[in-house]
């Protein structure tokens, strides 16, 4: 641990040794600390405008805004709970698929692959993020929601007799959460498998070799050896996962049935608050319509904000315990 | 946007240290965004192209004469004229297909020239209107069509008014309802649950139909009511025609309604429904000119247009149709840009008309087409 803090440390004070030795540098400064301040004004400048945007809504509704679960355009009604009740299982399940794939697929191709199959696959793991969320939307209505209906569905609720649970009851239709979970699952697994690949594949060999000098087995020097040295970056590329997923918009919408209605079952159809900004904005004619939908977008900020701001606590804190 | 994740071997180097100390997520990002040039230039160049409807709204807009913005619903009829009429006149207008509601706005802002919606707007955004008085001119009719799967249905289903706002509040929920039964003897219908998919997205589709509805059942008048986003009793929300039919094609027992030209060009299974008159049409051009026939003794010469035909009388006439605006400041503040656009409306009364079928868009009746096409002189501010 000692090792790994010192070159943290030490980085901003070598810097402060070469300060001023010329005008490049002193300008080499500037310009990068003007790129760096420029982001955090950047985004305070986006929150502003979206507050301001969404002040009609917020100002009338206050905190029933997030509390309220009815989201009626014609009676001016707008509640958000719902969509943000949506937002957020809808991420957690797709997290709590994909993890523990992708960190198959990441051990798999750091530990077991030979190097002919490793570059390949890890190759096509990663083109799952190049492809476009509308398409992966299509493949979910003319694949996955067929299959979920016809299938998944009927044998989780039926064949296992889960359907008496609150989480698996009510008519299969195919769109609903559990289809927007999974194909969130599929969309953040390659950043998901890609971090943890990379810093899996960055654990010094020593590390490797000393856990089997001691007599372990190639089991337990991943599990007791190389997966714990990367588990705060392991946990790195699971948030970035989760900032994919509370955000992402296309395929959610086309699969998640837009029912602004809250409901324990995966098998009902959900909302997000992505969906109802992407689903409502262009047609929005009342000003209050559409401040409604600014504040969704503001509670997706906070939302988002909130939650990498609890992962950031966990990594320092997983980092701390870690050994 | 699109990430793609590639990480180069020169990246890892050091990796544990500086991932463990805290800027893994900051890191992470940085070293994507190096690689999303390149894969856009790649694996995601397939993005581009999809994106290419809306990239040729805004195309050569060097070159555009008139600028309009408004309903998607028209689009492709709208496309068609503006790219025919460039080819005879030279004149170029460029239509950004942004949503009715954005088209309103952009108008009122004064940032286009024309509008385009397809409900008519409201006496408070008509105030709300920069420019000065703002004038409706219907171009062309639509219609909504009602579809559902049931395969072992052949012969097409007729259904009224007051059935369809029960399917849609949840009232009626078995296919094999009486009161289904008896709009449609001699057809088997099965002991099904009925699955009602909706638009998601707020749409000009929904406005039409649920203007409908709002005019033909009390229940729904006092519930949802009309609009561009409703809040739907039952149902699954699907985004856009494709989204609706695509659940309905799928599913057995659905039924959901998308506009005419997609159903068309989709091979959709329509139903039937029973008009003012009390007979069973079936959405066809014909029938939906013929309500805007029926509803012409509304349409007089001082009308403001901003009417509704849906339900309108006419033994032939479809019910659930409606007209689509294209929305025209009455005082042009630019004489020559309000040149180009009354003569490319009196082109689209004209010639237009006739070409709107081929897109299975109803023509406007022939009488309502010239009075509209004579209102267009009451525009101020245009060189006679």
């Amino acid at each position: 641990m000692e090792g790994v803090a010192a070159p943290a440390v030490s980085g901003p004070s070598d810097a402060a040794g070469i300060e001023g030795s010329s005008t490049g540098d002193r300008i080499y400064r500037v310009v990068t600390f003007l790129c760096a301040v420029s982001i955090p004004l950047l985004l305070g400048f986006i929150a502003l405008e979206i507050i301001i945007g969404a002040w009609p809504a917020l100002s009338k509704f206050g905190f029933s805004f997030l509390t309220g679960s009815t989201w009626d355009v014609g009676a001016g009604e707008f509640g958000a709970a719902p969509m943000i009740y949506g937002t957020v299982v809808s991420s957690v399940l797709a997290l709590l698929l994909a993890t523990p794939f992708a960190l198959g697929v990441a051990i798999f191709l750091s530990e077991f692959a030979p190097p002919w199959l490793r570059q390949p696959v890890a190759f096509l793991v990663d083109l799952l993020a190049a492809i476009p969320s509308v398409v992966y939307g299509l493949w979910g209505i003319f694949v996955l929601l067929p299959i979920l209906r016809e299938s998944v569905m009927p044998f989780l609720a039926t064949t296992l007799g889960l359907g008496a649970t609150p989480l698996f009851s009510g008519p299969a239709y195919g769109n609903s959460m559990l289809a927007a979970a999974i194909i969130l699952a599929i969309m953040v697994l390659p950043y998901i498998s890609a971090v943890s690949r990379e810093v899996l594949m960055a654990v010094p060999r020593a590390q490797r070799e000393a856990a089997l000098a001691l007599g372990a087995t190639r089991w337990e020097m991943i599990r007791d050896a190389v997966v714990p040295y990367a588990r705060s970056g392991i946990i790195g590329g699971i948030i970035l996962g989760l900032g994919r997923a509370l955000g992402e918009t296309m395929a959610v919408t086309m699969l998640i049935g837009n029912r602004a209605e809250l409901s324990a079952s995966l098998f009902a159809p959900g909302y997000t608050l992505a969906s109802v900004i992407a689903n409502e904005f262009a047609e929005a004619s009342t000003e209050f319509h559409t401040a409604a939908l600014m504040a969704c977008g503001a509670v997706l900020l906070g939302v988002t904000l909130l939650v990498n701001m609890l992962a950031r606590w966990l990594v320092g804190r997983v980092g701390r315990d870690g050994r | 946007m699109r990430i793609c994740v590639t990480v180069t071997d020169s990246d890892l180097q050091g990796a544990p240290s500086l991932i463990r100390s805290l800027p893994v997520n900051a890191r992470f990002a940085a070293s994507l965004s190096i690689v999303t040039s390149l894969a856009v230039l790649t694996a995601c160049g397939g993005s581009e192209s999809s994106t290419s409807d809306s990239a040729g709204a805004v195309a050569s807009s060097s070159s555009v004469d008139l600028n309009g913005a408004g309903a998607t619903f028209p689009y492709p009829i709208y496309l068609k004229w503006f790219s025919n009429y460039a080819e005879q006149t030279g004149v170029k207008i460029n239509y950004g297909s942004v949503g009715s509601g954005a088209g309103i706005r952009q108008l009122s802002e004064g940032t286009v020239d024309f509008g385009a919606s397809d409900g008519p707007m409201s006496d408070e955004e008509l105030a709300a209107a920069k420019g000065g008085p703002v004038m409706h001119f219907p171009s062309v009719l639509g219609a909504v069509v009602i579809t559902y799967n049931l395969p072992d249905v052949t012969v097409p289903l007729t259904l009224t008014g007051e059935i369809i706002g029960d399917i849609f509040l949840g009232k009626i929920t078995k296919w094999n309802d009486p009161r289904i039964a008896a709009e449609n003897s001699g057809v088997t219908l099965p002991a099904q649950d009925i699955l009602v998919v909706h638009r998601s997205d707020g749409s000009g589709t929904t406005y039409i139909f649920t203007d409908y509805l709002t005019a033909v059942s009390a229940a729904w008048k006092a519930g949802p009511g009309k609009g561009k986003s409703v809040s739907w009793p039952v149902g699954l929300g699907g985004k856009g025609n494709e989204g609706v039919s695509g659940s309905v094609k799928q599913t057995p027992g659905t039924i959901g309604y998308v506009e005419l030209a997609y159903a068309k060009q989709n091979r959709l299974p329509s139903a039937r429904v029973k008009n003012a008159s009390g007979a069973a049409v079936e959405p066809t051009i014909e029938s939906i000119t013929a309500a805007a026939e029926g509803a012409m003794s509304q349409l007089g010469k001082d009308s403001d247009y901003r009417v509704s035909i849906v339900n309108a009388a006419g033994a032939s006439a479809y019910p659930i149709s409606s007209f689509t605006w294209l929305l025209v400041y009455q005082n042009q503040a630019d004489g020559v840009k309000g040149k180009k656009l009354v003569d490319f409306m009196r082109w689209m009364y004209g010639a237009g008309q006739q070409s709107a079928a081929s897109l299975d868009y109803a023509p406007l009746p022939s009488a309502l087409a010239t009075q509209l096409a004579d209102r267009l002189s009451t525009i101020q501010g245009v060189p006679k």
